[in-house]
């Protein structure tokens, strides 16, 4: 158990990171450029191949009807209520969309559902990971805002399974925070951890003591972030643009994430400068420039920052305390590193906020310390306890188009509760339930969980029947239902039809058609390693050209060589990785004896090591892919 | 008896759940017991909270999913459920008056269903529910209903009566100040219970046990007024 590696994920709106515990420290684990962020952005490259990460960022330019961003804004959501996302954001609805089917978005001629993306995105950390650890990586704890309901949640949960990960955990971003936070300093005390992020707004207040991290409540938003600062910008350089040049480029994909890149970079300068200028090259020649101050910019998003207040004070409230006697606020998210952002903390919570911490990456580490916790614990982790709560009120609705809630926010999980149900009429087999989340009264401003049947009532007259169900959310904040009629003992069988999410079949069959993507992955990967070396050994080759045992080759030598040489240049430029591969070998046979004439050892091993390389190819990152052996329930 | 999910004491005779063999220490299926019996508590009202939270983070450490990761798949279900009885435990045990509600559902008396179902048929009717009213705060509620009455209209013409809303806001105060008193004759309550209890008595146990009903009931029902009250001084600002 201890030698199976769990890596920790945070699967953010604007970046993903996967962590793990080394020794007894959380450590990021980078990509293959060296970065420890991954940006959560997908692309579909020429050949429908999936690009994720900075290399993707060039196309939500060039070619934005094939690329992605900010996915996690649409994860367990349905058609109706991302129509104000839609006015925000390039999401492209598939057109075949029917009512009460799952969102699905277009990626060049193609579409997929929010899970499927993220799982692109899950897939290419879980081949971070592999890389690192020259070994398979299959379970993971992944993050989510607190403040995520539970079709949200079990989104996630999909996303991972698609990508072939078995999700042990999914950790609220607040309480993971708080985890790399409190490893540190192995702290006591009352913790407000605020989180603003790309896209999502938690704050959580936790108990922190012995090890123990209880968190007392917890309140959000889960569309608010960097991401609504950012548009707020877009708008008014495209208003400006309009009003000055008389250019309307809303409908421009290309425009609009341009001016988009542009309006980051100077949202991050201004939080070092007084001020800042935007210059944007549009089409045409067109520029577009614009000085902001930090005042002008601060006082633009105020109205976005004041949002952060009512949860804050709820949470205060929630959790019967006052401001004065938190202990430490931890700052989380790259949007806290905005000045007005921790002047605004610091107003709330009347002290300095903690910012020792990477606001981008303690989520991550945090997730890597569950991990470690999950996997049987460390000498770092073995006092550790998490004690998460759930943050919205269940409720089902009952006669009246009423709520009755059955299990109260910031209500510690493992939860659970317990309703009697009956039935109206003589023999009725069937009994209805509609499960909500939310504080409201009546049912339909509350968020619609799921509808549950439960069938198989034996016959009895109407009113006999005594159906228990029990309710339980579990340490993920997903919600379980059984039930049992009690005067026959017979266990009622449940049909549940997730509001917003995907039936177990659907991501079974999207596991299937993952291993079509494996399989791709691989073959993209056997193509970049045998085009590598190609490059390797030809440029040893040019060395070798230059040295003197060239010379002593015959022509016909030579010629073969060049020849080869030549075959090999073509074919690289193609995709077909059997046909480099066999290029390099001619190639280095046909050299051989150059390599044994050579003093020069450095060349000689390059030339020569080729040849032993090659043996190794099932080992390692270029193993086949071990998602392709996967198990699947 | 070994291999029983509960056990009692030789002495008191509290019943007490088994979490855990004592052989073994392997957690064990959770029973269905009352929450006091999943504490080992007796059914008594008064209860040490600081004993209660030290022994929740104990059995937490212990019963959390989290640390069944790697085990069995019916030891982590096990484990599930018991951690969720063992929350919903601390939860009830922990709040003076939901401890007390749960001690009344135990000894039969229904009251949050009376509650739960007149509400439901009230909506379902239309109607607007029938409380009722506590005998010694009839003339109260009567004249203040009153008050609230004539606020309403006022409000709906604009013209506001700054008096009248001291007045009201002072009553206001007075009926929170018995909220007030009312938990704290329900924690003397809790000593005469407790005192049945241990006097065996069950006339003495019953009397208690409608005392404190009715202490709930007037208490709720304060609550209610207090909260009705709010809603008409803070509307239409």
């Amino acid at each position: 158990m201890a030698n199976e590696r769990i890596v920790g994920i945070d699967l953010g709106t604007t970046n993903s990171l996967v962590a793990f515990m080394q020794g007894e420290t959380p450590v990021v684990i980078p990509g293959e450029d060296g970065l420890n962020l991954v940006p959560s952005v997908v692309a579909l490259g020429e050949n429908d191949q999936v690009i994720v990460g900075s290399a993707a960022r060039k196309y939500l330019i060039d070619t934005p009807e094939r690329a992605v961003y900010s996915i996690k804004r649409l994860m367990g959501r349905g058609v109706e209520d991302i129509q104000e996302e839609l006015k925000l954001f390039p999401f492209r609805m598939a057109d075949d969309l029917e009512a009460g089917e799952v969102l699905r978005i277009k990626l060049g001629d193609k579409s997929y559902t929010p899970p499927e993306i993220s799982a692109f995105i899950l897939r290419q950390l879980k081949r971070n990971a592999e890389r690192f650890f020259g070994g398979p990586v299959t379970k993971a704890v992944i993050t989510v805002p607190a403040y995520f309901n539970d079709a949200q949640r079990q989104a996630t949960k999909d996303a991972g399974r698609i990508a072939g990960l078995e999700v042990l955990r999914l950790v609220n971003e607040p309480t993971a925070a708080s985890l790399a936070y409190g490893l540190d300093k192995k702290k006591q005390g009352i913790v407000a951890v605020y989180d603003l992020g790309g896209g999502t707004f938690d704050i959580s207040i936790l108990k922190l003591h012995d090890g123990i991290f209880e968190v007392i409540a917890t309140n959000g938003d889960t569309h608010l972030g960097g991401d609504d600062i950012d548009n707020l910008l877009i708008t008014i350089a495209l208003d400006d643009i309009r009003g000055d040049m008389g250019l309307d480029l809303r409908r421009s994909g290309e425009a609009v994430q341009t001016i988009r890149k542009a309006v980051i970079e100077a949202k991050i300068a201004l939080s070092a400068q007084d001020s800042t200028k935007l210059d944007i090259e549009l089409r045409g020649g067109k520029r577009y420039r614009r000085e902001i101050t930090r005042e002008q910019f601060e006082g633009l998003i105020q109205p976005i920052l004041d949002r952060t207040v009512a949860p804050v004070k709820q949470a205060l409230k929630d959790a019967k305390l006052k401001p004065e006697q938190i202990d430490e606020v931890v700052l989380v998210g790259g949007s806290t590193r905005i000045p007005k952002v921790r002047a605004l903390v610091q107003d709330l919570f009347k002290r300095t906020p903690h910012t020792d911490l990477n606001p981008d990456e303690v989520v991550a580490l945090g997730a890597a310390v569950q991990a470690n916790i999950l996997g049987g614990g460390s000498e770092a982790t073995k006092e550790m306890l998490l004690l998460d709560v759930t943050p919205l009120s269940l409720g089902i609705e009952v006669a009246g188009g009423v709520t009755d809630k059955i299990i109260l926010r910031n209500s510690t999980i493992p939860a659970s509760a317990t309703q009697f149900y009956t039935t109206q009429v003589d023999g009725q087999a069937n009994v209805a339930i509609h499960v909500l989340q939310g504080e409201r009264e009546l049912a339909k401003d509350c968020r619609s969980l799921a509808r549950f049947d439960l069938k198989g009532v034996p016959p009895m007259t109407a009113g006999m029947p005594r159906i228990e169900v029990r309710f339980l959310i579990d340490a993920n904040g997903i919600l379980h239902v059984s039930a049992r009629e009690q005067r026959s003992g017979k266990e009622a069988e449940i049909e549940v039809q997730p509001s917003y999410g995907l039936t177990d079949e659907q991501v079974e069959s999207m596991l299937l058609e993952s291993f079509d993507y494996a399989e791709e992955d691989f073959r993209q990967r056997q193509v970049i390693e045998a085009r590598n070396e190609a490059e390797t050994i030809v440029t040893a080759l040019g060395k070798g050209r230059g040295s003197p045992a060239w010379e002593q080759l015959k022509p016909e030598e030579r010629r073969r060589i060049a020849k080869l040489e030549k075959s090999l240049n073509v074919v690289k430029q193609g995709e077909d990785y059997q046909a480099i591969r066999k290029a390099i070998d001619d190639l280095n046979q046909a050299t051989t004896h150059l390599a044994e004439l050579m003093m020069d050892s450095a060349v000689a091993t390059a030339l020569k090591g080729k040849t032993m390389e090659q043996a190794d190819l099932g080992e390692g990152p270029t193993a086949p892919h071990p998602v392709a052996k996967a198990d699947f329930e | 008896m070994p291999g029983d999910a509960t056990s009692t004491c030789w002495s008191c005779g509290t019943m007490r759940a088994e979490h855990f063999c004592s052989a073994c220490g392997k957690v064990q299926p959770p029973v269905p017991v009352d929450y006091f019996t999943f504490f080992g508590l007796p059914r008594k009202l008064n209860v040490d909270v600081a004993g209660l939270e030290r022994e929740f983070y104990q059995l937490s450490r212990k019963l959390h999913p989290d640390l069944y990761s790697g085990a069995e798949a019916r030891e982590q279900q096990w484990s599930l459920e018991q951690s969720s009885q063992l929350n919903d435990a601390y939860r009830t045990l922990k709040d003076p008056i939901k401890r007390t509600e749960y001690l009344l559902r135990l000894e039969g008396v229904e009251l949050e269903e009376q509650s739960k179902s007149a509400t439901e048929q009230a909506r379902a009717s239309g109607q607007v529910k029938k409380q009722v009213v506590p005998p010694d705060l009839l003339e109260e509620v009567f004249d203040l209903n009153m008050q609230l009455e004539e606020l309403r209209m006022q409000k709906k013409l604009g013209e506001d009566d700054p008096s009248l809303i001291e007045e009201i806001g002072r009553q206001k105060l007075e009926l929170e100040e018995k909220h007030e008193a009312l938990l704290e004759e329900l924690k003397r309550d809790w000593t005469a219970w407790d005192h049945a209890v241990d006097s065996g008595s069950e006339e003495e146990r019953h009397k208690i046990r409608d005392k404190m009903v009715d202490v709930l009931n007037r208490r709720n029902y304060l609550r209610n007024l207090v909260r009705d009250v709010n809603e008409v001084l803070e509307s239409g600002n």
